[in-house]
């Protein structure tokens, strides 16, 4: 169980409390009197940090996938990946940051990785529009995506984003075609694809990268066709945080609702208190799941793999055929 | 409110308290969507000129609410839809985009474009059924599809009710109509985004009727032509709605396979999870001219950079530049245009 992390949710804060203690009684020079104190505390934070996790609310859900510790793209590649070969560009105009594309190995396993990428420090973060991507990301994702079935590379995508980058040469170099092509080619990639949203579901600019054989969410990620705020804005007319958790809500975006919709696959579970508490124990779990269904996707032959995706996505739909009135 | 007739112009206020034609203070702005911050760059043509004039203010009774939720983008944009007056009824009616008084009956054998300034004025989907198709041709499928509510959405009003109102507006089940029909003696599947039905925003229904008039097409091995008339994504089904922009595109990746060909018809406006999906996936894209596409709303695009928009952007013409879309075609000569490139791909 790891330490106080320098950023709190508000809904940590007597979690904190308890940890402001622990670390209080360690740092004495006599901590080893207190050890069956420690002891007690540690165990009444993990109880509270367990029911504070098992009971958060849709709205808390998205903070905790917005918090800054929690772990980025760039993390899993580095404590999940090996061999990392990082490749660049769409070949068409750039090499867009908000999407990393890269050759990796996890544990023994031959991949080719598609990442959002938000950045963690303020010039990351601006280099990468905040993980919000614009075509080029997406085309390029497609470019690699490609090779990735030319070369029999199953395809493992991590999405977190707030949405495609919504700005004038974003629209000027046809985001909204670059979305669309890469759904309509993720659809029929003789290869199999495994996605993951890791921190934010945000609408087209995650799915542009979010078709595959099998999706899965972190336990505490969001996915919607948009954000609570932005919702809320538009249907409230106003967004503060009291309709930005009504919006999160009516949304339906944690993971669990997105599984019970049957939107999604699976839920992955995160280490109690959340992924941003035990970054290593989160990517350790990731990397197992990836690994088990790649092999499970295996036994697939392409055609069978292609066929089977399109019936999963064919098959969405809440709707009534009877006449109305 | 009653069933809209079927040849109409899209009114684009439809309270009650609306006055009537040329009664001075005129209709108001859009009643179904908040206006939305135009460039202030100069005007680069007559239309534009005439879209930048100052809309009249918006009705201060409440706007039908059916369309206030649909008419979003998916990604928390305000709809991308310019502030127009509405066309009321009766035998003179305004253009909404240069003010001109004209008549009516001219207008609507004009397809419900503007004589003096050429604007496109926006048609429900029975209206563009009716341009396109040959006379008493189109044949509807899946006409029964009707919307559920997944997530039991409840904003200021539930989504039930708002779906509710829509049918009652528009006299149908939700914003697509799909069937079969006859372009100039040639064969088609043929699928219109209807704007009036909360702002052609795509939820399940639309999904599910344009993947089957796909699946169809693919059967049959007619051409596809999708008319794109649409806010986006409907927030009220959240992730399902999201869900249709995959189904659609996978369907077309099939269609595609199979040697299809798909037409996609860009009206005003096409913006959001419908751009984003089969709407830029045509095989040939044609535009309407003056049509907004695009994907964020301008607004949005504006609050993010900080800066004014360029001129004309996510214009039909600015598309055409950007080398997005084939060709913007005026509405006159669509049903020939349609006529001469299904006759080019063989079909």
């Amino acid at each position: 169980m790891s330490t106080l992390t320098s950023y709190t949710l508000d809904f940590e804060q007597p979690v904190v409390e308890i940890e402001r203690q622990i670390e209080a009684l360690r740092s004495r020079g006599d901590a080893a009197a207190y050890a069956r104190e420690i002891g007690e505390l540690e165990s009444t934070r993990d109880r509270l940090l367990a029911k504070t996790y098992a009971a958060l609310s849709a709205w808390q859900t998205v903070k905790v996938a917005r918090h800054p510790h929690r772990p980025q793209s760039a993390d899993y590649m580095r404590l999940m990946c090996r061999d990392l070969c990082e490749l660049h560009g769409d070949r068409r105009f750039g090499d867009d940051q908000a999407i990393v594309t890269a050759l990796a190995r996890i544990g023994s396993t031959k991949v080719m990785l598609v990442g959002h990428r938000k950045g963690r420090s303020t010039p990351e973060k601006l280099a990468c529009n905040f993980g919000c991507a614009h075509p080029e990301g997406y085309r390029k994702a497609l470019h690699k995506m490609k090779l990735a079935e030319k070369f029999g590379l199953p395809i493992v995508t991590l999405v977190d984003t707030p949405g495609a980058y919504p700005g004038v040469g974003s629209e000027q170099r046809g985001v909204a075609e670059a979305i669309a092509v890469n759904l309509r080619e993720m659809s029929r990639l003789r290869t199999p694809i495994v996605c993951v949203i890791i921190g934010e579901g945000g609408s087209g600019g995650a799915l542009g990268i979010g078709i595959g054989d099998r999706v899965a969410m972190l336990e505490h990620s969001w996915y919607s066709v948009i954000s609570p705020e932005g919702c809320a804005a538009i249907l409230w007319k106003e967004a503060n945080d009291q309709t930005n958790s009504i919006a999160a809500k009516a949304l339906a975006l944690t993971a669990a609702d997105n599984l019970r919709n049957g939107l999604i696959d699976e839920v992955v579970s995160e280490p109690a208190g959340g992924a941003h508490r035990n970054p290593q124990a989160m990517a350790d779990a990731l990397g197992g799941w990836i690994v088990e269904t790649l092999r499970e996707l295996r036994r697939f032959k392409p055609e069978t793999l292609v066929r089977r995706r399109f019936d999963k996505i064919r098959r969405i739909g809440s709707l009534s055929e009877g006449a109305h009135s | 409110m009653t069933s809209l007739p079927s040849s109409q112009p899209v009114p684009e206020s439809r309270s009650a308290s609306d006055p009537p034609a040329l009664g001075g203070t005129g209709p108001a702005a859009s009643g179904s969507i908040a206006p939305v911050a135009l460039p202030p760059s100069p005007p680069a043509s007559p239309s534009e000129a005439a879209r930048r004039a100052p809309a009249a203010p918006l009705p201060a009774a409440p706007v039908p609410a059916a369309e206030v939720a649909g008419a979003r983008t998916w990604d928390g944009s305000e709809a991308p839809v310019r502030p127009k007056k509405a066309v009321p009824e009766g035998l003179w009616m305004r253009c909404p985009a240069c003010g001109e008084t004209l008549f009516r009956k001219a207008v609507e054998q004009a397809l419900w474009v503007c004589p003096k300034c050429e604007h496109h004025m926006r048609i429900s989907a029975a209206t563009r059924v009716e341009q396109l198709a040959d006379p008493r041709t189109f044949e509807p499928i899946n006409a029964t599809v009707a919307p559920m509510d997944p997530l039991e959405f409840v904003d200021v009003k539930p989504y039930r009710d708002r779906i509710r109102a829509a049918q009652q507006a528009t006299g149908q089940n939700d914003g697509v109509q799909t069937g079969t029909a006859f372009i100039k003696g040639r064969k088609v599947v043929l699928a219109c985004l209807d704007f009036t039905f909360m702002g052609g925003s795509m939820g399940s229904v639309i999904g599910e009727k344009l993947t089957r008039a796909i699946e169809l097409a693919s059967e049959g091995d007619l051409p596809l032509i999708i008319v794109s008339c649409s806010g986006g994504a409907r927030m009220q089904e959240s992730g399902f709605s999201l869900m249709q922009m995959a189904k659609t595109s996978a369907a077309l990746a099939r269609f595609d396979d199979q040697g299809g060909l798909y037409i996609s018809v860009l009206a005003d406006p096409t913006t959001g999870g419908v751009t984003a999906s089969f709407a830029m996936l045509g095989d040939v894209i044609l535009a309407e001219p003056g049509a907004l596409i695009g994907f964020a709303g301008p607004r949005v695009i504006a609050q993010t950079i900080r800066q004014e928009l360029p001129e004309g952007f996510q214009t039909a013409e600015f598309l055409l530049k950007a080398g997005f879309i084939d060709r913007i075609v005026p509405r006159r000569e669509l049903r020939s245009e349609l006529g001469r490139i299904i006759d080019y791909a063989g079909k």
